[in-house]
């Protein structure tokens, strides 16, 4: 039985072996904050956080992670990100949107005020059908604020 | 006093003539411009919940005992099941029911494109589910595909009879031009690809049948299943309190709604029937392709003299005729107009309404050989559009409820005079250019809808109707209304919304209808509950009800002497509650009740290698009154990048032979990221529509996605002068029109040169 650490609380997962991380958390832990809109690791609705990189979720093993410690948008609810997305309006129907901010927080952990260009190659990743973009840029940008 | 008439609905651009109650619309609208909530900006007052994913989508609903159904889905674009074996399905682990041909409507032996649903299955896991659906045995027989729909149209392969719209003499004003233009545009296939698929979880609970689906419209599901299953309307309950998008695709109940009924049904247990990614890509609705051969002719001055359009839409195995004419038919002051538009039937996967369908793919062909034109006439495209400004609609000549579009034209101005200097900045080989484009769409709102609106003794409201927000800010925008009429700061009013069973009628979230059909009936409602209040108070206190208000969650008086936080007069109540009601009146009598506006974007160009930028959209759209600024212009901003991307990069791809869909993952069929977005600048004109309502607001939701195609392609033409003849503009389809035009540079050269 393999241990997932998620959010600070170490889980024993029961799914089996091949079962991906998203599945792990949205099925066996009930974590429905993240999303999953493709399956496939095209979209970035997934992402979450593995030792501090974003990662996609539906495309990675839960028995894979070796211990590694898995941050999902559950884990980020007090952090200013999510204040600073909903003062932006930087979202819409809002599915993609723990995606957005899980990205959004590896960004700004690594480089606390990163510029436009960083924060468009940063979130490249993360589609937004309803085109909320120039709001997430702002969201980022002012997340601080 | 409640009034039965017979009136003319309008849907997405579809009109049906219908016998309502309404209501009159007793209230004043209130004076332009910003108030103490309405017209001021607001943040989503559900944005918490859904930014920290805590809002239940149906996607996340996981229901005690819940199976999983896997669909079997034709492999052809033509075919027809000659024998089917569901029994190796249901010997598998895990298999609760399977069904097929004959079980049920949706599930057919005839597939008419790939992706047509045959059979399913329902599984304790998706995995088994899936598995199932392998090993189901199929005889197969392969029919002729037809997938070219001008091949269709000669074949009379059609949905439905041509639609033929004239009005005067079309040859008569072509002979009267001085010049006449012509030009075949092409749009291609776009699809919705919302975020969340098209799924629906289905339970029975006693004789009730609980459907929780990701729509459009759950009062429009209950109907449409109440119909079809023959079950009484109140017997079913629609429930969809947040969902990931739908533009238009998420309108009705789908065949997985049918699937996962069917499979709960046989299996007594709640079943859920989700579409994969790949499954959306064939099989959930699409923005159909659409060939538009297309005339103008026009005196020497820019006076319009004739239009005319033969439209072929690519409609798929089923769907209906988008209007795609309707530009042609109504933007322009023109005496002589002739349009015929075929649905070509061919084998591809059917079509479904898509953000202002019709007028996004005509528009862009209309308002690219205007330009045309007004390179020929030597005439400013701007003031050419100016000059053939029509007043009054000119389709059927009604007077329009409240039209602004020549004062989003004098906005445009500083934007349209940046193209000399914006071409300026040309080199070499990134050529720079300006283009615009009009916008003309519906997004009226009609009647009816209903709202309640109950206030308790803390001084808090919540409106309660059986709407359902898709993403466009709807509860927020609600709640605007009900704070300003009833008095209350905005963070006491919440909205009680998505569940068909907990709440009046309330009408379907497409076609730029929630805010104007809904809005009135939640200010009506609020009234309502004012009123009540104000008698309870003027009792109290012994005053007049005529001098009373309520400001900003005070009851006050004219003279000032009272001024009493409201929980203090409907406190006396303790547990009991004011309950407001109201309804949407009627749109105005003889009136056409439409949308404008006017996009300028500003493009680069590698004329080397095909690529197409955008760096800049300036938009300005007249849609009545804004309720929350802040809201529209993201549905602005949202709107003109589903824009781009249909523009430059989107496109479903198919095999002409077999039929089949080349593009089924988020890798291959192309949406816009956050590095595609350019500067986007918009503004909208803000004047209440005096005859529309007690708000005098339309929608928003589509405008911003009309002219956006069309002035990218008119500014690519004005960097470069190729004109672009087909979406999206690929670089191959850019490097064709470089040389095309270079081409004609070369013949219309004085010889010898």
């Amino acid at each position: 039985m393999p241990e997932v650490k998620v959010n600070g609380h170490v889980y024993e997962a029961r799914s089996p072996v091949g079962t991906t991380l998203a599945d792990v958390l949205r099925d066996e832990l009930s974590l429905t904050g993240t999303k999953v809109a493709c399956g496939e690791g095209h979209c970035g609705a997934c992402t979450v956080l593995v030792d501090g990189a974003p990662t996609l979720s539906c495309i990675t093993l839960a028995h894979a992670l070796n211990g590694a410690e898995v941050t999902t948008i559950e884990g980020l609810r007090t952090h200013r990100m999510v204040q600073s997305f909903v003062r932006a309006d930087a979202l819409q129907c809002g599915f993609c949107t723990p995606g957005q901010i899980v990205s959004a927080v590896a960004l700004v952990e690594t480089k606390r005020d990163p510029s436009s260009e960083e924060i468009r190659h940063a979130m490249s990743g993360n589609l937004c059908r309803c085109g909320a973009y120039p709001k997430i840029e702002e969201a980022i940008r002012t997340w601080r604020d | 006093m409640a009034r039965l008439i017979r009136t003319e609905k309008e849907v997405e651009g579809r009109y049906e003539e219908v016998w309502l109650v309404v209501e009159e619309d007793a209230l004043e609208q209130w004076p332009a411009g910003p108030r103490d909530v309405v017209g001021r900006p607001a943040t989503r007052i559900d944005g918490l919940e859904r930014a920290r994913g805590e809002a239940v989508y149906t996607a996340d609903l996981k229901l005690p005992g819940m199976l999983h159904a896997a669909v079997l889905r034709s492999p052809f674009a033509h075919a027809r099941v000659r024998s089917i074996d569901l029994e190796p399905a249901l010997a598998l682990p895990g298999v609760h029911a399977a069904i097929g041909p004959g079980d049920i409507d949706q599930l057919e032996t005839e597939c008419g494109y790939q992706g047509a649903p045959v059979a399913a299955v329902c599984a304790d896991t998706y995995e088994q589910a899936r598995a199932a659906v392998a090993a189901i045995e199929v005889d197969w027989e392969q029919l002729e595909v037809v997938a070219d729909p001008d091949d269709a149209v000669a074949r009379g392969q059609l949905i439905g009879e041509p639609r033929e719209r004239a009005r005067g003499d079309f040859a008569a004003g072509l002979a009267e031009a001085d010049v006449v233009v012509e030009g075949e545009y092409r749009t291609q296939v776009v699809l919705h690809n919302s975020m969340e698929t098209h799924q629906s979880v289905v339970q029975w609970v006693g004789d009730t049948l609980e459907v929780y689906i990701s729509t459009q419209y759950i009062w429009g599901i209950r109907n449409e299943l109440s119909e079809s299953l023959g079950l009484p309307g109140d017997d079913i309950r629609v429930v969809c309190h947040y969902m990931g998008g739908g533009f238009g695709s998420k309108n009705d109940a789908g065949d997985y709604t049918y699937i996962a009924i069917a499979l709960a049904s046989r299996a007594n247990r709640p079943v859920r029937c989700a579409l994969t990614r790949r499954e959306e890509n064939l099989a959930s609705g699409n923005r159909n392709a659409t060939i538009q051969r297309l005339t103008i002719g026009a005196k020497a001055d820019g006076t319009l003299t004739a239009l005319g359009g033969e439209y072929v839409n690519a409609t798929g195995w089923g769907g209906w005729s988008s209007p795609v004419e309707g530009p042609m038919q109504q933007l322009y002051s023109c005496p002589n107009v002739k349009t015929t538009t075929y649905a070509a039937k061919i084998n591809q996967p059917p079509m479904k309404a898509f953000r202002a369908p019709g007028f996004v793919e005509g528009t862009f062909g209309l308002e690219s050989l205007l330009d045309v034109l007004a390179a020929k006439l030597g005439i400013d495209p701007l003031e050419l559009r100016r000059l053939n400004y029509a007043a009054h609609d000119p389709a059927d000549d009604r007077p329009f409820s409240g039209k602004n579009l020549l004062e989003c034209y004098r906005r445009a101005e500083p934007h349209w005079n940046r193209r000399h200097e914006v071409r300026a900045r040309s080199t070499e080989t990134i050529k720079r250019g300006v283009g615009m484009a009009s916008q003309i769409w519906y997004g009226g709102g009609g009647p009816p809808s209903y709202a309640w609106v109950r206030v308790g003794g803390d001084g808090r409201a919540t409106v309660v109707t059986a709407m359902q927000d898709i993403g466009t800010g709807t509860r927020t925008a609600m709640a605007q209304i009900a704070a300003e009429e009833l008095g209350l700061p905005l963070d006491r009013v919440n909205v009680s919304l998505g569940d068909s069973a907990r709440g009046p009628f309330a009408s379907i979230s497409a076609g730029s209808s929630t805010t104007p059909s809904m809005g009135p009936a939640v200010r009506a409602a609020a009234a309502d509950a004012k009123r009540q209040i104000i008698e309870i108070a003027a009792q109290l206190h012994d005053l007049e009800e005529r001098v009373l208000d309520i400001r900003n969650g005070n009851v006050v008086s004219a003279d000032g002497s009272l001024n009493s936080p409201v929980e203090k007069v409907v406190g006396l109540l303790e547990s009991a509650q004011i309950l407001g009601q109201g309804a949407r009146g009627p749109n105005p009598t003889g009136m056409q009740v439409l949308t404008f506006g006017v996009q300028v974007a500003e493009v680069a160009v590698d004329v080397e290698t095909g690529e197409v930028w955008v760096e800049r959209v300036a938009a300005i759209h007249d849609v009545g009154r804004v309720i929350n600024p802040l809201g529209a212009q993201s549905q602005i901003e949202g709107g003109i990048i589903q824009g781009i991307g249909h523009t430059l990069s989107e496109r479903r791809l198919h095999d002409p032979n077999t039929g089949q869909i080349l593009t089924t993952t988020l890798d291959a069929y192309k949406l816009p990221t956050i590095a595609d977005v350019p500067e986007i600048v918009s503004e909208l004109v803000d004047e209440p529509d005096g005859h529309l309502t007690n708000l005098g607001s339309k929608g928003l939701g589509e405008p911003p996605i009309v002219p956006t195609a069309a002035a990218i392609s008119n500014a690519v033409r004005d960097a470069t002068g190729a004109e672009v003849h087909e979406l999206p503009i690929s670089r191959e389809e850019m490097l064709r029109a470089l040389k095309e035009a270079k081409e004609r540079e070369r013949a219309a050269a004085p010889a010898g040169v």
